[in-house]
Order: structure tokens, then sequence, then C-alpha cells
């Protein structure tokens, strides 16, 4: 009964492996050229193993069903049938290995099948910090390189190169529904090229353990066509908006004044600090805090109320404000389009 | 008892007997109880001290999985949680699994090779004693909330000076420090007890196949462990006195971090797989009545594991950013250990057919271990391929891999094992009913809790994350998940009630409950203190099936000295007559000085040198000539 029930926990979990899966954030779901190769590759040892499992289970089930005639001496031998299980056993091993043999073929061969060709790429540096992701698109032209947080553009269908450091410990980067993941060791300058075929956000996180918040480090890949891809980086390269609108701008003179400058940065204004999150667009990032909330002026609002109740630990720490204070500079930090 | 005989082969039985207990008895009373030099009260320690770290364990896992069970859940906080999860793996890997498997062979190995103590029992006392101080470190710092919360590999930087606050990484790594010095001191023991001190006759392709099990654990541990105490040393001088090891601003590297742990961190697998190996042997061969199929097949398959283990390190950091020819290399060399594993797999299969079979709870954890080991090694395989390690690395796929080889390869055998060897050791037996509730509810709750992470782990889901967004899907699974593991903890809850039932009111067993093949089984349940009235010789891999009548003894041997008889290494002739030491109070001084040593170095480097002399004072007193009869010899 036993075997029934974990061969059927195994089907049932085969069958949702292959037909279900689909978050946005999967291996199961893949959208990028390396991503689609791991996939088939994974499902390929999985079927064969599978059905070694089954084999295996299946002999040692009629193992133990077999009928025998009785015997009264543990010591008395039929040579006969050490014989047949000793070839029996030697068989079952060269099988093994000519099984594991080809795992180690296929796997060698999607390695160099899922590298993808370094020449015209586009290169942006990422950089891990406790507990988000430092996105740099470097442009020759002076004034035209950028820094922005948490979410990356790329074109669609074109090789992408990110260069991968970290300003502090370990950290992963892994979007799973388009390539596997690549270590950010502090010392070291790893890369991962990855390309993504069809338009879409495709979320991934950070997958080595980094501290208090390794669970709220999420990045966001945004794919989208090369036209609005380069709407997208014209847009970015600009200074930061500056709104007319009253309730703003008194939130930007806030946010100038108080501890917030010294941290953030806004191209275009006084505040050039590095620490935290470059704010220059922030309100047309998708999520704040590393995907902890989507980007809305009440949810900006609550962050910068209390940062350290929604995201325990961070490095942003609390700062006091006045309600009409706090509005304010949520008001500037939507603006900042 | 005019003229005192000293030797035991012109004594009648009875009298033997009284003048054995006599030598070999410890003490009574409370000093009586910390100098004993006994392997078998040492491992029966030992083995109650592991399981009371597999229940805590148990217990941080069920925390685990109340935070888990929902998405954004406030249950435990990030600090905590991090605390929680690094004590659960530390402790099981440096706590419970590797001790107890050791625990085993302290207990048994002497009993199996017939003779009447371990080599260097007053080295057993004391790594017992150190063990022991470094689980209460471990556990009396997390009641503190001053618990290590670098995972349980500690990576730099996040345990360097740097970024691991307070003393929390200082004490894993001196934790680490304790039961390296334990698992060394039973290493070399048990290596020195199997090459020495086998029964007259026991060549090596007669040694039971659990003591072939735990010798090469032993190499693996006395080869394994120097990497990590390095490693453990060099972190903890980074961060008390700022040499700079691993840190890249100044000339240090992290992966060096990497490289030395898992140059430990993978045998330790093997370290604690391999004696399952050798229980299951065992049980099978028992059970299906018959010798297990392959024996010669099945020494060399753990000899090319012990070998193979040193050279997959490398399948731990596919995605650190190694050079990729470099990584195809130890994906064929992780790869390869499959055939050893398969070669073990299909010799108990052999048995298992040929065999007579008698379904007694020892059995029955085998047949669930094959069932789970067989998943564990194929996702194993997975792992050990570089493409989908980039996938799976680091996820929950992990996270239920390694506890289908852990718990499904080495706690279902150990369990089998404590059903083989609970009569042995107590003299009562546990209890059919109980223990196949118990095996059911473990074997089914284990597949139910750890099977669904595969998957999760291929949905996207990180290991180590104390909680997930409600927007991942993830949660449906993971209620699953934790609503399992309440079945899973029953069978546990239900192992320990049975044990402790047992112990008290089991039925009697008698010397050989099983009608076992091998020497433990030879005298009575539990042993007396000095093992066998006279020594056993063997003739035959399964002395007691062969001679069911009656067993072969030597004599010679003094009974006013505590004696036994050194043989050679290949063919166990006897070669002489070696002294066994007495009890000392000495192995336990020593431990404490140690002790406060360790503690205190965590603290400040002064310890080093100030904490020394107390131990130097201890091994003095240790060593210091005391004219009892084993030294006049």
């Amino acid at each position: 009964m036993k075997n029934q029930i974990s061969r059927g926990l195994l089907c049932a979990a085969l069958v949702s492996v292959v037909a279900g899966c689909t978050g946005w954030q999967s291996a199961m779901d893949a959208h990028g050229a390396p991503a689609i190769q791991l996939y088939q590759l994974t499902m390929l040892i999985t079927i064969v193993c599978t059905i070694v499992w089954i084999l295996v289970v299946a002999t040692m089930v009629r193992a133990i069903w077999r009928r025998r005639e009785r015997r009264d001496d543990p010591l008395l031998r039929d040579p006969m049938m050490e014989r047949r299980m000793g070839l029996a056993v030697l068989a079952a091993v060269v099988a093994t290995a000519i099984i594991i043999s080809g795992f180690t073929a296929a796997s060698f061969f999607t390695t160099r099948a899922i590298r993808l060709a370094t020449s015209d790429v586009l290169s942006i540096r990422v950089r891990g910090l406790q507990w988000w992701w430092e996105v740099t698109y470097v442009d020759a032209a002076p004034g035209k390189t950028f820094v922005t947080a948490n979410e990356i553009h790329i074109p669609v269908g074109r090789n992408v190169r990110l260069e991968l450091e970290s300003a502090d410990v370990i950290h992963s980067f892994w979007v799973p529904s388009l390539a596997g993941k690549q270590d950010l060791i502090p010392g070291r300058h790893n890369d991962l090229t990855i390309r993504a075929e069809r338009p879409g956000v495709y979320r991934g996180q950070c997958a080595e353990f980094c501290g208090l918040q390794h669970a709220h480090m999420s990045v966001f890949i945004v794919a989208e066509d090369s036209a609005d891809f380069e709407k997208w980086i014209v847009g970015q390269s600009g200074q930061a908006f500056s709104s007319t609108e009253s309730e703003a701008a008194a939130g930007k003179q806030l946010f100038l004044s108080k501890p917030c400058a010294s941290c953030h940065a806004v191209r275009g204004t006084s505040a050039v600090g590095a620490t935290g999150p470059d704010l220059t667009h922030v309100a047309s990032r998708r999520t704040i805090a590393a995907g902890l909330f989507e980007t809305t002026r009440g949810t900006l609002a609550a962050w910068i109320a209390d940062p350290q109740t929604l995201k325990p630990g961070n490095n942003m720490p609390m700062v006091p404000l006045s309600g009409d204070d706090l509005r304010a500079i949520s008001a500037y930090m939507a603006s900042l389009r | 008892m005019t003229e005192r005989s000293s030797t035991d082969a012109d004594l009648e039985d009875g009298v033997l007997i009284s003048r054995l207990e006599q030598t070999w008895r410890t003490p009574k009373g409370f000093w009586g109880a910390l100098s004993t030099v006994d392997h078998k009260t040492i491992g029966r320690r030992y083995i109650i001290t592991a399981f009371v770290f597999l229940a805590l364990g148990g217990i941080l896992a069920a925390l685990m999985r109340l935070q888990l069970a929902q998405p954004e859940a406030r249950i435990i906080g990030p600090d905590r949680y991090n605390q929680i999860f690094t004590m659960h793996g530390t402790n099981m890997m440096f706590l419970f699994a590797v001790p107890v498997m050791e625990a085993m062979g302290v207990y048994l190995v002497p009993l199996m090779l017939g003779t009447r103590n371990i080599a260097f029992p007053r080295l057993n006392a004391f790594s017992y004693w150190m063990f022991l101080a470094g689980g209460t470190l471990l556990w009396t710092a997390f009641a503190l909330d001053m618990g290590p919360d670098v995972g349980w590999f500690a990576y730099v930087p996040l345990s360097g000076p740097q970024y691991g606050a307070g003393k929390r990484a200082d004490i894993w790594a001196q934790m680490i420090t304790f039961t390296e010095v334990s698992a060394l001191a039973v290493s070399v023991e048990i290596i020195v007890t199997v090459f020495k001190q086998r029964a007259p006759g026991m060549s090596l392709d007669r040694i039971p196949l659990f003591v072939w099990s735990l010798l090469v654990t032993s190499f693996l541990v006395v080869v394994a462990m120097p990497s990590i105490m390095i490693a453990s040393t060099c972190l903890i001088l980074d961060r008390l006195i700022g040499t700079h090891f691993f840190n890249p601003a100044e000339g240090g590297d992290v992966l060096l971090w990497q490289h030395l742990f898992w140059f430990f961190g993978h045998p330790e697998v093997y370290i604690i797989f391999l004696p399952a190996v050798g229980m299951v042997s065992t049980i099978v061969a028992t059970f299906a009545r018959r010798p297990v199929f392959g024996y010669l097949a099945l020494v060399m398959a753990m000899i090319a594991t012990g070998i193979l283990a040193f050279g997959l390190w490398v399948h731990h950091m596919f995605v650190t950013g190694l050079p990729r020819l470099g990584e195809s290399f130890f994906t064929a060399s992780s790869m390869a250990i499959a055939v050893p594993a398969g070669i073990q797999i299909f010799c108990w299969l052999a048995t298992l057919w040929d065999g007579r079979l008698s379904f007694k709870t020892p059995l029955l954890f085998v047949i669930g271990f094959i069932v789970t080991f067989v998943v564990g090694g194929m996702t194993g395989v997975m792992v050990a391929s570089v493409p989908i390690d980039t996938q799976v690395h680091d996820t929950y796929f992990v996270v239920a891999h390694f506890h289908y080889v852990l718990v499904g390869g080495a706690v279902f055998p150990l369990l089998g094992a404590i059903y083989y060897w609970f009569p042995k050791m107590t003299g009562r037996m546990m209890s059919e009913r109980l223990g196949r509730w118990a095996f059911w509810l473990i074997f089914i709750g284990f597949n139910l809790t750890f099977f669904p992470m595969h998957i999760l782990g291929l949905q996207g889901m990180p290991r180590r994350v104390y909680t997930y967004q409600p927007e991942m899907h993830w949660h449906g699974l993971n209620l699953f998940v934790s609503v399992s593991s309440l079945v899973l903890m029953g069978g546990f809850l239900l192992f320990f009630i049975d044990v402790i039932r047992s112990a008290r009111n089991g039925l009697p067993s008698g010397p050989n409950p099983w009608a076992a093949p091998t020497l433990e089984w030879a005298t009575s349940s539990p042993p007396p203190t000095y093992n066998f009235a006279l020594l056993p010789v063997v003739r035959d891999s399964n002395p007691l099936w062969e001679e069911s009548e009656s067993l072969t003894v030597g004599g010679g041997l003094s009974v006013d000295r505590r004696e036994f008889i050194v043989s050679s290494v290949v063919e166990a002739r006897p070669e002489a007559r070696e002294t066994s030491p007495r009890d000392s109070i000495w192995p336990f001084w020593t431990a404490i000085a140690s002790s406060v040593m360790l503690i205190w170095s965590i603290f400040s480097p002064w310890a080093v040198v100030w904490g020394s002399i107390p131990i130097a004072l201890a091994l003095i007193g240790w060593f210091w000539p005391k004219g009892s009869p084993e030294e006049e010899s």
C-alpha cells in the first residue's frame, strides 16, 4: 500500500510539475532562451529518474511478495541463485553507469548551448545591496549614464549582459523564467547573459541568504520591444521632473532639508546621497522597497512613515515627520515619474 | 578462593563472572558516573543526548512550518527566524546526525568485534563531555537570544566582523570546535579498535558491515574535519583579532571560506550516510535470514563512496562563477557517486529477493529507506548537473533533496537500528504495534511534508526566507506542507513514547531476540561491563549462524586487570594481551577546562593564554601514574 501511495504521490506531483506550475517566478514557466533549455533538461532527467525509481520500487515489491520455499539454515545458499543475482546486480550497475554518463553528457551540452553570444550585447551593471538592487545603465555619452533600482528594462530578443557585483554580502541574482542564477560576490566580478523571447514582466528574487530581509529582495525584469525600450531609456536618463504643483514643491524642499537627501539621490537637485536607491524616477518604477509594494502615493507615504515595521531591519531609518510633511514628501515622490 | 588464579582459563563460571565484575565495574554514585570509561555507558549517554537534540531541532522545524504556513505571517520575526533555521541546521548536522552515528559505533563496535572496551576509553569519556558542552553552549546562546543567525554554513562576509553582529557567529564557530574535537576523538578510537582489537580469527573479510561502515566514516572524519577546523578558526581570528583571511579589501577571499567549508561539508553527508549503509546491511541480513548479498561489493562501494566524497565539494558552488570546465569535472564526479550508491541498493534488493523475510519494525524502516532514499539519490543527480543546479540551487528543491537524503537515507535506517539494537542495550523489546504506527506516520508524514518542496523550489521559492508574499502562489503548497509536518511529528512523538515506555516496561528480550548472526548478540542483554566473560574466537563472518550451538571462546586473560586481546590488522591473529585503563575523573575535568578556555576565547584572545593553564593541570592529572594493576602490567 505504501508503495502505491508514494508512487501515486510522485505521479500526481509530476503531472502538476508538467502541467500546472506557471507562477510568474518559476523555472517551469520559461520565457528566455537559457531557461527554456534548462526546463527541457530538467524534464528529461526527471522522467528518466522517475522510470528508474519505479523499476527499483517494483523490483523491491516483487522481492517482498515473491513465493519461496522454506529454508532453515541461513547459511545454505543456492549457487544458481547467487550467480543469477550477481548477474542482475552487475547489469543494474552497468545500466546506472550508462544512464549517469548520459546525464553528464546532456548537462555538458546544455551548458554549452545556453551560453549566449556576447557580441553586440547590451551591458547593464547590477549591484546587490542589503536588501535591494542597484541598476546602472552605462552610456559612453557624458550625462547619459543613469542609475535606477530593482527594475531592469531590457529589449526583447537581444542578448543582455548583467555585470554582477556586491556592495556588502553575497547575493544571488535569479529570475528563473529567463535564466539560472548567478552569485554576486564581494571582491569578484561575475556576469550573466540573458535574453527574453517575449515581452513581459519577469519577477526574480535574491537566492543567497543575505541577512534579515533576504525574503524581501525582489527584482523585476521588464522586457519590451525596442521602441518602448528606447523611449524608457530617454525618460530615465533625463533629469527629475520638477512639479509645479504646490504640495509636491513643498515636499521637494522638505526632502532636501531633511535627512532623506543624505542617502538618496534625485538628479537635478542637490540630493546626491548614494546609500539608498536613486529616486530620480521612483514613481515610474512598478514597486518600492524591492518588490514589497506597488508604487502608489499611499504606499510611498506608508513606507516613509514607518519603514522598520514594513521591512524590519532594513537600512532606512524612521525619520520623524508631521502629517503635513509626510503628505508633502509623498506627493513629491509620487511626482517623480 | 584459596588460591587466586589470575587468568580466566582455570576458573569456574561463577567465580569468573564475579571476579570480572569486580575488575570492570564502575563505582556507584555521582563521581562514579562522571568518571566511567565504559563504552556502553558513554555510548548510551551519547545516543540519548543526540536524540534530545533531535527533538529540540524538531521543535524548531515546527516553528518554521508555523511561520511559513501562510504568506507574510508575523508569528516569528526575521531576526528570530534566521536564528531558528540556523539552529535547526547546525543542531541537526553537528549535534544530532554525526554524533548519533558515532555514538552507535561507540556502543556497538567493541561488542561486534568481541572485545571488552573501546580503544582509548578515557579519550572516549572526554569526547562525550566536549560534545555535551558544545551543545549546551549553542542552546544556551539561543535561549539568550544570542543564537547564530547566519545559516549552518555561515558564509562570509555575512558571518564576518562587519555584518555578523554581536557574538552570534563566534558562538557558531566555537561550537564547531567542540564537536570537531569530540568527533575526531571518537574516530581515532574506532579506527584503532577496528584495526587492533578484533576477536581472534575475524580477518578483514569477516568484519561485520556496520563496523566497516564506521571504519570508513572515521577515516572520512579524520580527513574532512581539519578543513572546517581551519575555516572556523580563521573566521574567529577575523572576528576577534582582525585578521583578514576572508576580507577581499585586504587581500583575503570570500570564496576561500566556501571551498574550505564544503571540502568538509560534502564528506559530512557521507559521514552521516555511511553508518546508515552499515545499519541497513545489518538489518537486511538478519530479517532476510541470509548473509547480505555481495559483501565484498558493499565494502568496496563504501570505500569508493568515501574517496569520491572528497571530489565533489564544488557542486555546492556552481553559481559562484567558477570556470565552466572545472564545473563540468565536478558534475562528472558528483554523478559518479551514483554508481556505488546503486551497488548498495541492488545488493540489498538481491538480499531481500532471496531472503526469508520477517516483517518486523526494523525491516519496515529499511524498506521505507529504500523508497525514499532512491528519490533523494535521483534529485542528487539533478543538483549535480551544473545547468539544472543554476535553477534549483538555494531553493526549496534543495531543501527537499537533502531531507530525502538525510532523513530518508540516514534517519530511517537509524530508527530501524534503534528498534533493532534497543533489546541489546536495555534487555527489553520495543513495541511492535507502536513501532508499526510510528513507521507509517513517519513514512507518510515525511513524504507528504518534503515532496511538495521539490515543486515549491521549481516554482521559484528560495530557501531561508522567513516569509513570502501573497502574490507568489506558494501559499497552498506551503500550508499543505505545514499540515503534513504534523503527521511526521506525530510519528516521532510515538517513537519517543515507545522508547520511554519500553525502557521501563518492555518485554524481556533475552540475549538474541532476532536470531542475529553477529557477536554483539553472543552476550547477555544488556551486556555486562566486561562485555564477554570469555572472549570469542571467530571462524566465519556470521559467527552465531555458523556455530549456533556453541561459540568458540579463547582464554588466558587476567581477571584482576582489565585485559583484552590485541590482534593483527589483516588476519586478526592474536598478538598480545593489553590492558584497558580504569575509570578516571580527569577526562571530565579536562573537558571542563577546555570548555572554559574555548568559551572564554569567544570574548578575549587572552583566554588562549590563561585558559591553557587549567587544561595543562587537568592533563597532568589525567596522565599521572596512579599505581593501578593496569599500569603495572
